[in-house]
């Protein structure tokens, strides 16, 4: 048996299509049937996913900081902050998102009204990306030359200005690369969330490719989801090299 | 210019304690390039950097040009560092900001107006002759260059008193001379006062007026170099003109703070009947002169009155075999 007739049992047995061709075919033929429900799901990807990313920014990135700034020869050592600070982020981040989405279900009740939909999908998207982003943020910030902070110092900087003027714009490279990591992250847990009704892409493939054997859904939103990668990372890599003077 | 006073620093780690400092006393005088050399962790950044209280001394006093630094926290103690210029080891230029950037850094933290900076970045960049470089980044230099731009940056708030914590151990001989060319001819520019310190003694015998020899976190010996050549035991001597092993009988060393006056040997051979011969030892050009320091072999019975000759003449004269 050749590798080519293979993949045609393999395909065959999946779409009962006569051969690999038709079965492209068949699927291309799907696509305008199927592109309505594509866009509406890629549109509730990406606006999950952009919250999502904001509140971790804004919550995530004043949180990597302090978890810089507050350790042992820190600008504000702090040990006890810190302790607490980074056992909080450990618990964030050793919960797997599956679990995580329905452990804070009340909370998301609370904070949106419902556990259903995009909306309410941001709330355990932003819970499980900030602890990720904070310990990306910390890792960048700890490669900040040292004797550079010290000079800040010398200088007779203060230390909010060391961390605006200093820390953060030598870090920005790695922060920058920090954050394309988190959005592939959420992409990929924007469509776990879609298993608990959160809607998106995930939501799609669960619902018409899973529960309804439809593989042109499961097909079209792989395609989507990788398109989607691709696109931020690209984005990010590219911006990564243009800020990157070392 | 700078008197630090009783300066004791003790490092508390988890097993032990690492006294860094025990007690130094530190004068640089106005105008002044003090050096200071001593082994690896003898506590020669310690001190430099409870200069400008990046670390705070446990005990003793900091004063330089007249205001006792040890005294201030938070904000004066930030406006007062601003009199103080440092230059680093490893440059310490941020790599995300240009030359003009790196150079208006301390002008922008301390409020001082976007034409006024550009204007006054311009001056400090001709003057360390970097005028053309304003626009390139850090990792677009050399290191000769990045020190430049860490010096013009240091200068940046026209401070009195420069520091400099082996500003020059990471550049090759020739990149070495230029930048102590450099911190010499801002001395005599500008009036500043340096204090440095180094591991290289080609350092000391260049550009420093004075010096001190720190270890295990104290002053062995400290003064004007050209004093402390002509002390009697000087450890400075003997790091700046190493001589051969010469422990002979009859050797001695014979050090001359002053030009180098060799007729003076063959005048001892004449007038006392000794055998002179010289074993080894050079003639350096040290704080601007030239002193000379040979190890020499004395003999013939009126060898005590030959040195005696030599020192009425200025020259110090040390018996080796002791
Ligand atoms: N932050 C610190 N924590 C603990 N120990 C320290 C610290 N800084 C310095 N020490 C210790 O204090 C001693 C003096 O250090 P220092 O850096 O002043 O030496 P140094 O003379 O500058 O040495 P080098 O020539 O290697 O730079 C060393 O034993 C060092 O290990
Ligand atoms: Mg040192």
């Amino acid at each position: 048996m050749t590798a080519d007739t293979a993949a045609t049992l393999i395909l065959a047995a999946n779409t009962d299509a006569a051969g690999p061709w038709e079965a492209v075919v068949a699927f291309l033929r799907d696509w305008p049937n199927m592109w309505p429900d594509l866009w509406l799901a890629t549109q509730d990807t990406v606006y999950m996913v952009l919250w999502a990313t904001i509140f971790s920014v804004l919550v995530g990135l004043p949180l990597g900081v302090l978890l810089v700034t507050t350790d042992r020869g820190g600008l504000t050592p702090a040990p006890v902050v810190r302790a607490v600070l980074s056992a909080v982020v450990n618990i964030g981040r050793s919960l797997p998102f599956i679990v995580l989405m329905v452990a804070v279900l009340s909370l998301t009740r609370f904070l949106v009204g419902t556990t259903l939909g995009p909306t309410a999908a941001i709330v355990p998207l932003s819970i499980g990306a900030i602890p990720f982003f904070a310990r990306l943020v910390e890792t960048s910030l700890r490669e900040v030359d040292r004797e550079v902070v010290e000079a800040a110092h010398a200088m007779g900087t203060r230390r909010f200005t060391i961390v605006g003027k200093v820390m953060l714009p030598e870090a920005l490279p790695g922060l920058i690369a920090g954050l394309v990591m988190t959005v592939v992250a959420l992409i990929s847990y924007s469509a776990m969330a879609g298993a608990i009704g959160g809607g998106g892409l995930g939501d799609l493939a669960i619902r018409e490719g899973y529960q309804r054997f439809n593989d042109h859904y499961l097909w079209a939103t792989v395609i989507l989801l990788i398109v989607i990668v691709q696109a931020a990372q690209s984005l990010g890599d590219l911006l990564v090299r243009r800020l990157t003077r070392r | 210019m700078i008197d630090a006073v009783g300066l004791h620093k003790v490092y508390r780690l988890k097993k032990h304690r690492v006294t860094a400092l025990n007690g130094v006393d530190l004068h640089v005088e106005p105008g002044e390039i003090y050096g200071v050399v001593g082994q690896s962790g003898a506590g020669k950044s310690t001190l430099l950097r409870s200069v400008n209280l990046l670390e705070r001394p446990d005990a003793g006093t900091v004063t330089v040009d007249g205001e006792e630094l040890t005294s201030l926290r938070g904000a004066r103690l930030r406006t007062a560092r601003r009199g103080i210029g440092m230059v680093h080891q490893h440059f310490a230029l941020l790599s995300s900001r240009t030359v003009a950037g790196n150079v208006g850094f301390p002008l922008e933290v301390s409020g001082v107006g976007r034409a006024e900076r550009r204007e006054r970045v311009g001056e400090l960049l001709d003057l360390v002759g970097l005028g053309d470089k304003a626009r390139a980044y850090p990792s677009q230099l050399s290191g000769g260059q990045k020190q430049r731009v860490g010096i013009a940056r240091a200068l940046a708030s026209r401070p009195k008193v420069l520091l400099s914590d082996e500003a020059t151990s990471a550049l090759d001989p020739a990149t070495t001379d230029s930048i102590l060319a450099l911190l010499r001819r801002l001395r005599d520019e500008l009036g500043l006062t340096i204090l440095l310190i180094t591991h290289e003694m080609d350092v000391i015998k260049k550009i420093c007026d004075s010096a001190a020899i720190m270890e295990n976190g104290e002053f062995r010996e400290a003064g004007r170099v050209l004093d402390l050549i002509g002390t009697p035991g000087s450890l400075l001597a003997r790091s700046l003109f190493p001589l051969p092993d010469l422990a002979g009988p009859d050797t001695v060393v014979v050090t001359y703070p002053r030009s180098f006056d060799e007729p003076l040997m063959s005048e001892l051979t004449r007038r006392f009947d000794v055998d002179v011969n010289i074993l080894g030892g050079g003639v350096e050009q040290v704080a601007g002169q030239s002193v000379g320091r040979l190890g020499v072999d004395v003999r013939g019975a009126r060898r005590s009155q030959a040195l005696t000759y030599l020192s009425e003449h200025g020259l110090l004269v040390e018996e080796a075999g002791e």
